[in-house]
């Protein structure tokens, strides 16, 4: 028998508390659902499954006491635990493809983790009830700033060894204490996060006040404000954002930009610092990579040299068209939002694969944007310069420079760690979805196959050819769908902090 | 004036000679050889005993002394000492002090009076300074620092190919943050108008930040003045080293540095982010070949021993390298140095003794550099409520001036800011201003 050396007891104590809590969270489409008049059974019974769930598990340990180990067993968990519970409603509601349990997993999973990947058969109200599509538009904002940051930010009992947890949860490589109490980091970052999602909600209400967004209800002002700043890319839209007018477009992409921004920064911002964006380096080079991507985008579609034209709209030779649709899908794309503007999976090739890079790139630390993350592009572009020089300069000592600071040298073996990490997970992966697909006799192109991968892997949501962004994820067999779980699972928490709980070093001393 | 002196060691000594003429001057050492030295050897009253006591500090006369110079080895004897005497009577007290950490808490503070302090002279960064001036601008005939560095004022001779020859000042002000204050011709002070021409053989003052000093004495002087493609080597990266490498990124220039302990080769690469930092032994021949010392344009020796400088120095000059400046700890070495081939040896203790002099000689609580023998000085003052400078834009305030006074640079919280018209000055400001004699005397109890 080994001797375990984990406090399984206490994680597991502390994941009921966040599940209890997750009932709190349903009341917003409890409320729908009587405001609509459509049935209440649903979120009631999941409510209730929550309380009690967390509530027996909360039993496990009366005063848990968290040390490192059991902060990432307690980070891993509370997301798989999260989701399990935010299907409920989708098995219990059992309304079109996701009432199968494997189905609704894949779809709460990709909600909290804000992938946006969706297994749902005709997305509408004619299937589902408008508080169910709510509530899977909330996953994803709950999940976009992070379960246990929210956690950290209003439970008392995880006020020491907060930082740990939001460590092993943010996005990027370690996180900036804004204040000398994480609770009140945690704290700050959420408000700036809800003072955003307002802000856009109001505006895109305020277009339709204007008259220039026909389509845009309260409701679907709510929800988008909802996915955009999560970067979800859940919609209730069949057609996503392509739904919307030209003006709404134009307004989600500063705010999808805005989502893929250091929230750091906007705290800086607010404390009368504005000039933070520009000093950042991260940012700076945030918005080069968009410029770079948007223009290379907009030259092919304009020039239409790459559009399959009787599948697309006339963008050859619009001006307006080709840019609006080249920033919106390069932006939705790299800060992993997953909204589409139109059908991207019907370009050309070309076009095709500079949005195939883009999977990768992911927004910056510390926003809520998934995949390598652009600080870890910079610093790997910056070290790979180094080992240039120093090539020829045996004698030289050159720390890498990230806004003046020198870096760590451990910190960047740990991003170049991270990336190759990330990189061999992606092949791999794309491996074992290409052949369980074989197995079940689904063909897949590689591009495809790939798509899925990085899309799923890097809380994307929507990748090419049958996963493309009018398509979705549904026909993969079950098994592959509950490996993609595992890839968003993995992907949310920069891979490290879930794979290290299958090492037996850190069960045992 | 009576002067007590704190530490008979060079500069100690240095001072005192220099004084002992014009003042009666008290020297007090821990080390009875020196104080039996100098009771012999200079017109001074030497007493033996440790600055930092009371006893000491009363017998050397404390009551009575209008100044008191803290000048040993030791930065936190230094600044006791001064600590100290201020608990007796309110002398003026000058520190010497090495770390430049110290230097910089005492311009911080507000009243420029930390650790009981009312001047403190840096020997690590003044040998910098003047290592940068010899390397960096060898083209000026003084350079001074002001506002703790983050302004300069400095000297050039315009010679025939000059291209600001023959030019009027308007013409030639085209650098940012760089300001004419006045032009010397045949010994004569003249303020540098719009109008002004300058002409060949002139001598121009300016006053700017070190970036655009550099800038400036590039275009004057291109040949003598290093540009940022120049190749200049420090050797060895004590602290003089670092600042010196520091003061050359001001300025714009990109050195090497050369340091052979690992952990101090990074710390020292983290802290300048525009000098290639090598971590290598500078005695090793092949090193220096294959990273093209031999080509260097100046190269300039920090290391912990002279010994050590002299070698490498003399070792860079027979691969190649055009120029050598060297630092020398030992005084008597430096004829020894310049006469083996060595181009410029820097002696810290000697820079700090003249710089201490040079400021008591002054007597001004405020940094100053005279030009031309007097007739005219640049100095510093950290404007206060009453000026006449202060809340209104310097355009109305210098109307009401006299005609030779030109305000060349101001600092506000560390930060540099170019005067212009419109520019309004406040509380807390330091300013940088170019005065002749007459103008100063009518004016100063105004600033």
């Amino acid at each position: 028998m080994v001797n375990l050396r984990v406090d399984w007891r206490a994680s597991v104590a502390l994941v009921g508390t966040v599940m209890k809590w997750l009932a709190v969270a349903m009341v917003f489409p409890l409320a729908l659902a009587a405001f609509y008049g459509e049935g209440l059974v649903t979120f009631l019974a999941a409510m209730t499954v929550a309380v009690a769930a967390g509530w027996s598990l909360e039993r496990l340990d009366d005063d848990p006491d968290l040390g490192a180990r059991e902060g990432f067993l307690m980070v891993g968990l509370t997301w798989l635990a999260v989701s399990v519970v935010g299907a409920l409603p989708y098995v219990i509601a059992g309304q079109g493809t996701i009432a199968h349990p494997v189905n609704a997993l894949f779809e709460s999973m990709s909600g909290f983790t804000t992938t946006g990947a969706t297994v749902m058969g005709d997305i509408g109200f004619d299937t589902h009830s408008r508080a169910l599509m709510m509530w899977r538009q909330q996953t994803q904002w709950l999940g976009g700033m992070g379960i246990v940051v929210l956690a950290v930010a209003i439970l008392p009992e995880l006020s020491v060894g907060g930082a740990q947890l939001m460590d092993a949860e943010a996005p990027g490589p370690g996180i900036q204490k804004l204040t000398p109490r994480i609770a009140e980091t945690a704290r700050a970052l959420w408000k700036a996060y809800l003072g955003i999602t307002a802000l856009e909600v109001v505006l895109l209400i305020g277009l339709n006040a204007v008259g220039v967004a026909p389509n845009v209800t309260v409701y679907q002002a709510v929800a988008h404000g909802f996915t955009t700043m999560a970067t979800g890319g859940f919609s209730p839209a069949a057609r996503s954002i392509e739904y919307f007018s030209a003006a709404v477009q134009w307004l989600i992409v500063p705010f999808m930009v805005a989502a893929g921004t250091n929230f750091a920064l906007f705290w800086h911002a607010l404390n009368g610092e504005p000039e933070a964006f520009g000093e950042d380096t991260e940012f700076r080079f945030y918005v080069g990579v968009l410029a770079v991507f948007t223009g290379l985008t907009a030259v092919l579609l304009f020039t239409g040299g790459t559009l399959q034209p009787t599948r697309v709209g006339p963008l050859s030779g619009n001006l307006e068209q080709s840019v609006r649709h080249a920033v919106f899908q390069v932006v939705s794309l790299v800060t992993t939002t997953g909204y589409a503007s139109m059908d991207f999976a019907q370009w050309g090739r070309p076009a095709q694969y500079v949005l195939f890079v883009a999977l990768f790139v992911g927004g910056s630390a510390g926003s809520t944007g998934g995949a390598v993350k652009i600080v870890r592009w910079l610093v790997i572009l910056k070290s790979l310069k180094r080992e240039l020089f120093t090539t020829v300069h045996p004698e030289a000592v050159r720390p890498v420079r990230l806004g003046g600071r020198a870096l760590d040298e451990r910190a960047i073996r740990g991003i170049y760690a991270f990336t190759l990490l990330y990189l061999v997970i992606f092949f791999a992966a794309t491996t074992l979805v290409y052949v369980d697909a074989a197995r079940v006799g689904l063909d897949l192109i590689a591009l495809d196959a790939m798509s899925a991968v990085a899309a799923t892997l890097g809380n994307v949501g929507p990748g090419f050819g049958i996963v493309g962004p009018m398509e979705n994820y549904r026909p993969f067999p079950n098994s592959t769908k509950l490996f993609m779980v595992f890839l968003m699972w993995i992907g949310r928490l920069e891979i490290l902090p879930v794979l290290v709980l299958l090492t037996p070093a850190y069960w045992q001393s | 004036m009576r002067v007590i002196i704190v530490g008979a060691g060079e500069v100690g000594s240095s001072i005192a000679a220099s004084l002992a003429d014009a003042h009666e001057v008290v020297v007090v050492d821990t080390d009875p050889e020196r104080v039996d030295t100098l009771t012999y050897s200079l017109d001074v009253l030497a007493i033996e005993g440790d600055g930092t006591s009371l006893a000491t500090l009363r017998e050397a006369g404390i009551g009575d002394a209008d100044m008191i110079i803290a000048s040993t080895d030791d930065d936190e004897t230094n600044l006791v000492t001064c600590g100290t005497a201020k608990t007796v009577d309110d002398p003026f007290t000058i520190a010497r002090v090495k770390n430049v950490d110290y230097l910089e808490t005492w311009q911080h503070a507000a009243d420029r009076r930390a650790f009981g302090v009312d001047f403190m002279v840096c020997t690590n960064l003044l040998t910098a300074e003047d290592i940068v001036r010899v390397v960096g601008l060898p083209a000026a005939r003084d350079v001074d620092p002001f506002a703790g560095g983050t302004v300069q004022m400095a000297e050039f001779a315009v010679g025939d190919g000059s291209p600001v020859a023959d030019q009027t000042v308007r013409e030639a002000d085209r650098f940012d943050s760089l300001t004419f204050a006045a032009l010397l011709r045949n010994g004569d002070v003249e303020i540098a108008r719009g109008e002004s021409r300058i002409r060949a053989g002139d001598k121009v003052v300016v006053i700017g930040s070190p970036e655009s000093v550099q800038a400036f004495a590039r275009e004057v002087a291109p040949a003598e003045t290093p540009s940022g493609s120049e190749d200049l080597v420090i050797i060895g990266g004590s602290e003089i080293g670092y600042h010196t490498a520091r003061e050359l990124e001001e300025r714009g220039l990109h050195p090497r540095l050369i340091e052979r302990d690992p952990d101090r080769a990074r710390e020292l690469a983290e802290k300048l982010p525009d000098t290639v930092v090598m971590e290598s032994d500078a005695t090793d021949a092949e090193f220096l070949a294959r990273e093209h010392v031999d080509e260097a344009d100046a190269v300039v020796t920090t290391l912990e021993s002279d010994e050590k400088n002299l070698l490498v120095s003399v070792l860079a000059k027979r691969l190649g390298a055009d120029r050598t400046v060297a630092v020398v700890e030992t005084a008597e070495y430096v004829d020894l140095f310049e006469t083996v081939g060595v181009d410029v040896a820097v002696n810290p203790r000697e820079v700090t003794a003249e710089e201490i002099t040079r400021f008591t000689r002054e007597l001004h609580t405020e940094k100053v550099a005279l030009i031309e023998d007097d007739k005219a000085e640049v100095l510093e003052i950290e404007v206060d409520g009453d000026s006449v400078l202060i809340d209104r834009p310097i355009r109305e305030a210098v109307a009401d001036l006299p005609d030779g006074f030109v305000i060349g640079a101001i600092t506000r919280e560390g930060r540099f800011i170019v005067p212009r018209g419109d520019t309004v000055i406040e509380p807390g400001d330091h300013v940088v201003a170019f005065a002749e004699r007459d103008a100063l005397e009518a004016i100063s109890d105004r600033l």
